[in-house]
C-alpha cells in the first residue's frame, strides 16, 4: 500500500472522518507491526513517510477480510432473508 | 500481542522512549507534508492559495488533538508519561511552596501515626523476639485454673509437657528473675532469664562467643552455676573481652562461670525488659524465693513457650495439650485437680508486659486511623480549593488535546507525590518515635522497660499500602471537580458567590463536617481516658497511699542467714518504732499493686464443701506485726497479727471480708480453722477488702499469714509516718547503718506511687490518645479555617453588597462564624452518635467512668465549639473588613 496523501475518499465521506485521524489509525499499526515505514523523496523532492503492508499484516489482514466477508455475507442474508 | 509483534514494535518503543523529540519532530513533519501536499492538490483544482490552505485545515482537522493522538497511539508512553507527570507535579509543587509544606506535613502526621503504631505492634506484639526465626510458630503456654484465669506451670508438670508433646518441635523454658550483681565493691540491680537448657537451641540463637547450655545443666539443686550473658553487658561491663569465656560473675553472691555471649540484639524473651544474663533451670533456688521447687509439682513458676512443627495449628496442639493437662489430673489429684494447660499467641502472652499494653494497642489502631483519615479530608480539601485555581489550566489541557484520563493521571501522580513525601516524612517520624513507649512506660512504672518499635518490611508494606489509599482518595477528590469542566469553561466570567452556596461547596462542607466528626470523637475518647486516669489514682484502693512509705534492705547480697534476718527484721523495727514522726513500720513479702505476684495456696474450711470440681486456692501474703495498722486496713473483727504471733506460736491468719463472706458465709470465722498448704490454723481477724494486684479488680478472697510463720528473706519494709518521703529515707538509712553498714536500701516511694505505677498503661494510653486527639483537632481547625477562608474569598461581592446595603462589620462577622459553627454543629452531631456507639471498645481501660458519662460530652462539645470559634475568627474578621466600594466596582 504505497500511501497516496489521501485526498478525500469514499470511505471519508461516508464515515465523516477528518484526513488527519488517519495519523492516527496510521501509528497504531505500525506499532502493532501491520505496516511499515519508509522515508523517502517526495515528488517535489521532500522528505515524506511511505507506508507498506509488513508480512504480519498481510495475514492480519487476510484474516480480518475473511471475517468481514463471513459477517457481511451472514447479515446480508439475514437482510435478503426478510425482504423475501 | 506475540513475539513477532514484539520484534517490529520493541525497536519503536524504545525509540520513542529514548529520542522522544525526535519522533515528535518526524511526526510534525508528516503531518506538515500531508497538509502542504493537500494544498498543492487544491490550488491545481484552482483554488487561491489562501482558499487552498482554509480548505486543507478544515479537511485535517484540530491538528494538536491529532498530534496527541499519535503520541497516544505510539507504545511506550505510559512510562514517559508517568515521568512527565512527576516532572510536572514536582514544578506545580514547588510553585505553591506553602500548600505543598501544609499538605505534607498533614499527610506526614497522618502517615507517621500509623506508621509508629504499626511499628510498635510488630516490635512489641507481632515479631516482639528480634533474632528469632518462624516468631508465629511460638507459643506462649501457662496454667489454666477454673475463677482464677492464669497460673503458672511447675517444673514436673512443664517436663512431663514437653515429653508428651508430639505437635512442639520443642518446649522450652523462660521465667524472668531479678538478680544482684556484684561487680567490684558495689552491687547492681539486673535483669535475668532462668531458662531451661535447650533454650538458645529452641530459639536458633546461636551465641558468638563460647556456647549455650547443655543438656543436663537443668538438672539438679544449684549444680551448676553457668550464665550466658548479652552483648550488651558484655560489651559495657566487660570492655568486649575476647577472654571472657571462663571467668567468673558472682550473680546474687554465687560465683557463676561465663560460659557464653549472645549476639547483638538479641534481648531474650521477655516482653518489656532487655534481658542481661541467663542461667540454667538448676539455678532456680539461687535467683527464686520459697526454695528448690524442681521437684514440687505444687510450685508453679514456670513461664514456658512451645515451638509447633509446622503446618500445626494453634487449636490442634491446644487438644492434644489439654488431653495432656487431663492426664496430668487423674495422675496427681493433689497438685492438679481442675488445673488446665493453656496456649497463647505471643502477643496475648499472659505473663509478661504484652497483655497490659494490648488494650491500649486496639484503641491506638483505631485513633490513628481517624488521624490518617482527617489528614486525608485536610489535604483533600487543600486540592479542592487549588482545582479551582487550576480551572484554567485544567481546561487549557483539555483544549490542546490532552484526554480526561490523561488529566485524571497527572491528578493521581501529583496525589502520589504528596503521599509518597508524606510516607517518607511518616517513615522518619515512626522511626524517632521507637523508643517512645519504652519511655513512657519507664517514665509511668519507675521501671527501666524495653518495649521498642520494629521497622521491618511488614510495616514498610503496610505503609505502603497506606500510601496507595492515600494518593487514591486525595487525587480524586479534585478528579471529582475537572469532571465537571469543558474547554469553554475559563472563558467564562467569575461569578459573584454567596457564602456557602457556591456549586459543589457541599464536597468541601462534607469533608468538614467529616473531619469534625472525627475529631470530636477523640475528643471524648481522650477525656474518657484521662477521667479514668484521674479516678485510678484518686479511688481509694482500701488502704493508705500519701503517708505510706515502702522500701526493702539487701539482706540476700550482704550474706545474712534465715535467724540473722529475723534478728535484723525486730532490731530495725524497734529502732524505727522510736523514731518522731514514724507511726509504725512492719515487713510484708509482697506491696500491694507491684509486678511481684502474691503466692497462693489450696486451701481447706470447716464446714465449706469445694463442688468435685474446684480446688478452693487463695492468694495471700506475709506480712509482719502492725502492717494492717501501716497500711490503714480497717480490722472489721479480732485481731491484728503481734510478735507473739511466731515459729513455736500456734499458726493463725486473717482473712479479708470477701473470703468471710465465700466460705464462711458471711459468718465471723474468728476462732474457725483455716487449712493452709496442708497445715491447719486458726483465724485470729477479719478485715475489709483491698485492691491486691490492680485497681481495675474486683473484690477478691485474700489472706494474711505472719512473716515469722512463712519466712521470706528480703521482705518490703511499709512505714506509716507524717514526714516527708526524703526525711524518711534518711532516718530509715541512718538506723540500718546503725545495725549494719554493708547494707543498702532498694528504691524508696510511698504507695501513692505504687498506685500511679500500677495505672501506666492507661498512662501510655493516655498521653498517646490525647496526643493523637489534639492532633485531629488542629487539622480539624486547620480545615474548617480553610474551607471558612475560601468561602469568604470567594464571596467579597456577596459581603460587598450586604454591606452597601447596610450591613455593618458585627453583622457579617456573625454570619461567617454562625455558618462555620452549623458545619461543626453537623460534626459534632454525627461524632456523638458515634462516640456513643464507639466508646465502649475502650472497655477495660476505663475505669469507673461510663463510656457515656455527660461530663465528658459536655466537655467535648465545649473544646470543639472554641476551637471552631477560632477557626473561623481569621475569616470572619476579614469579611468584616470587606471595603464595599472596591469590591462592587471591580
Amino acid at each position: 500500500m504505497g500511501h497516496q496523501p489521501a485526498s478525500e475518499t469514499n470511505v471519508q465521506r461516508v464515515l465523516g472522518v477528518s484526513d488527519g485521524s488517519l495519523y492516527p489509525a496510521f501509528h497504531k499499526l505500525e506499532h502493532r507491526g501491520w505496516i511499515r515505514a519508509h522515508w523517502k523523496p517526495s515528488e517535489n523532492n521532500r522528505r515524506a513517510k511511505f507506508y507498506s503492508l509488513t508480512g504480519l499484516g498481510r495475514k492480519q489482514l487476510e484474516k480480518e477480510t475473511a471475517n468481514w466477508n463471513r459477517l457481511s455475507a451472514a447479515i446480508s442474508e439475514i437482510v435478503q432473508l426478510k425482504e423475501a | 500481542m506475540d513475539i513477532e509483534q514484539w520484534l517490529y514494535s520493541l525497536p519503536l518503543r524504545l525509540r520513542s522512549f529514548f529520542y522522544p523529540n525526535q519522533v515528535d519532530q518526524e511526526m510534525k513533519e508528516e503531518l506538515r507534508e500531508h497538509l502542504e501536499q493537500q494544498i498543492r492538490e487544491n490550488i491545481a483544482k484552482g483554488m487561491s492559495p489562501e482558499e487552498a490552505r482554509r480548505s486543507a485545515m478544515r479537511a485535517m482537522g484540530g491538528i494538536a488533538q491529532i498530534e496527541q493522538q499519535c503520541r497516544d497511539a505510539r507504545g511506550g508512553s505510559v512510562l514517559r508519561d508517568f515521568l512527565q507527570d512527576l516532572r510536572y507535579g514536582f514544578r506545580q509543587l514547588r510553585r505553591s511552596p506553602g500548600f505543598s509544606a501544609l499538605a505534607i506535613l498533614c499527610l506526614t502526621l497522618g502517615i507517621g501515626a500509623n506508621a509508629a503504631v504499626f511499628s510498635w505492634l510488630e516490635g512489641i506484639l507481632f515479631r516482639p523476639y528480634p533474632l528469632v526465626a518462624h516468631q508465629e510458630q511460638l507459643f506462649a503456654v501457662a496454667g489454666t485454673v477454673p475463677g482464677k484465669r492464669i497460673d503458672l506451670l511447675s517444673w514436673p508438670d512443664f517436663h512431663d509437657l514437653r515429653r508428651n508433646c508430639t505437635l512442639c518441635e520443642d518446649s522450652f523454658v523462660s521465667t524472668i528473675a531479678g538478680s544482684t550483681l556484684n561487680i567490684g565493691d558495689h552491687a547492681e540491680v539486673t535483669t535475668g532469664s532462668i531458662v531451661s537448657a535447650n533454650y538458645f537451641d529452641a530459639l536458633g540463637v546461636h551465641p558468638i562467643l563460647g556456647r549455650g547450655f547443655e543438656a543436663g545443666e537443668d538438672v539438679g539443686n544449684d549444680a551448676h552455676p553457668v550464665v550466658v550473658i548479652s552483648y550488651q553487658m558484655w560489651r559495657n561491663r566487660f570492655r568486649s573481652d575476647r577472654e571472657i569465656i571462663g571467668k567468673t560473675q558472682r550473680l546474687n553472691n554465687v560465683p557463676h562461670t561465663i560460659i557464653g555471649v549472645v549476639p547483638e540484639g538479641f534481648h531474650g524473651t521477655f516482653v518489656g525488659r532487655a534481658i542481661q544474663f541467663w542461667v540454667p533451670v538448676s539455678m532456680q533456688e539461687t535467683f527464686g524465693s520459697g526454695g528448690y521447687k524442681l521437684e514440687d509439682r505444687g510450685a508453679r513458676w514456670i513461664e514456658s513457650y512451645v515451638r509447633l512443627k509446622p503446618g500445626v495449628s494453634r487449636a490442634q496442639a491446644q487438644q492434644q495439650i489439654s488431653a495432656i493437662a487431663a492426664r496430668l489430673q487423674t495422675s496427681y489429684p493433689a497438685t492438679n485437680r481442675g488445673r488446665s494447660i493453656g496456649l497463647w499467641a505471643l502477643w496475648q502472652t499472659p505473663f509478661n508486659h504484652a497483655g497490659e499494653l494490648l488494650p491500649s494497642f486496639e484503641v491506638m489502631v483505631a485513633v490513628v486511623a481517624f488521624v490518617l483519615l482527617i489528614a486525608c479530608a485536610n489535604v483533600g480539601n487543600l486540592l479542592l480549593v487549588r482545582s479551582f485555581v487550576r480551572r484554567h489550566e485544567m481546561s487549557v489541557r483539555l483544549a490542546i488535546g490532552a484526554s480526561r484520563g490523561r488529566l485524571l493521571k497527572q491528578l493521581l501522580t501529583e496525589g502520589l507525590i504528596l503521599s509518597a513525601l508524606g510516607t517518607a516524612g511518616g517513615f522518619l517520624m515512626a522511626y524517632w518515635c521507637r523508643q517512645l513507649v519504652t519511655m513512657l512506660l519507664s517514665v509511668g512504672s519507675g521501671k527501666a522497660m524495653y518495649l521498642p518499635g520494629a521497622i521491618d518490611g511488614r510495616v514498610m508494606a503496610m505503609s505502603a499500602g497506606i500510601c496507595l489509599v492515600v494518593t487514591l482518595i486525595i487525587g480524586l477528590v479534585p478528579a471529582l471537580q475537572t469532571r465537571h469542566l469543558d474547554v469553554a469553561g475559563p472563558l467564562k466570567a467569575e461569578s459573584g458567590g454567596v457564602v456557602g452556596v457556591r456549586s459543589r461547596g457541599w464536597i468541601r462542607s462534607g469533608l468538614v463536617i467529616f473531619q469534625v466528626c472525627l475529631s470530636f470523637i477523640l475528643l471524648v475518647g481522650a477525656a474518657l481516658l484521662l477521667e479514668s486516669l484521674h479516678r485510678i489514682r484518686t479511688t481509694s484502693p482500701g488502704f493508705s497511699t500519701t503517708s505510706v512509705a515502702v522500701t526493702g534492705v539487701s539482706l540476700v547480697v550482704s550474706g545474712y542467714d534465715v535467724p540473722r534476718a529475723k534478728t535484723f527484721q525486730n532490731e530495725l523495727i524497734d529502732r524505727l518504732s522510736g523514731l518522731p514522726g514514724i507511726e509504725s513500720a512492719a515487713f510484708a513479702a509482697v506491696t500491694p499493686l507491684g509486678y511481684a505476684g502474691y503466692p497462693s495456696s489450696p486451701i481447706a474450711v470447716d464446714g465449706y464443701q469445694p463442688s468435685p470440681n474446684e480446688q478452693p486456692e487463695v492468694e495471700y501474703n506475709q506480712v509482719g506485726p502492725r502492717y494492717l495498722a501501716t497500711l490503714g486496713i480497717p480490722l472489721l473483727s479480732g485481731r491484728e497479727f503481734a510478735r507473739s504471733d511466731d515459729e513455736i506460736a500456734p499458726l493463725v491468719a486473717i482473712v479479708n471480708r470477701t473470703m468471710m463472706i465465700r466460705y464462711w458465709r458471711g459468718q465471723d470465722p474468728v476462732g474457725r480453722r483455716l487449712q493452709v498448704k496442708g497445715r491447719w490454723a486458726r483465724v485470729v481477724g477479719v478485715v475489709a477488702d483491698s485492691k491486691y494486684e490492680s485497681i481495675g479488680e474486683t473484690p477478691k478472697p485474700f489472706f494474711y499469714v505472719p512473716l515469722r510463720q512463712d519466712f521470706v528473706m528480703e521482705p518490703d519494709l511499709n512505714i506509716r509516718t507524717t514526714q516527708s518521703l526524703q526525711s524518711t529515707l534518711a532516718a530509715v538509712l541512718r538506723e540500718v547503718h546503725a545495725l549494719d553498714q554493708n547494707l543498702a536500701l532498694y528504691e524508696t516511694i510511698t504507695l501513692q506511687e505504687q498506685v500511679n505505677r500500677a495505672a501506666s498503661p492507661q498512662l501510655v494510653a493516655v498521653t498517646l490518645v490525647s496526643t493523637l486527639g489534639g492532633l485531629a483537632l488542629l487539622l480539624a481547625a486547620v480545615g474548617l479555617y480553610g474551607v471558612m477562608s475560601y468561602s469568604v474569598a470567594q464571596s467579597t461581592r456577596e459581603l460587598g453588597l450586604r454591606m452597601a446595603l447596610g450591613a455593618d462589620a458585627a453583622n457579617l462577622l456573625r454570619l461567617v462564624i454562625s455558618r462555620g459553627l452549623r458545619l461543626t454543629a453537623g460534626g459534632i452531631l454525627f461524632g456523638a452518635v458515634a462516640a456513643l456507639a464507639l466508646t465502649r471498645l475502650l472497655g477495660q481501660l476505663l475505669y469507673n467512668v461510663s463510656p457515656h458519662d455527660p461530663v465528658v460530652f459536655g466537655l467535648a462539645l465545649a473544646v470543639m465549639t472554641t476551637t471552631a470559634i477560632f477557626a473561623c475568627l481569621l475569616p470572619a474578621w476579614r469579611a468584616s473588613r470587606t471595603d464595599p466600594a472596591r469590591v462592587l466596582r471591580a
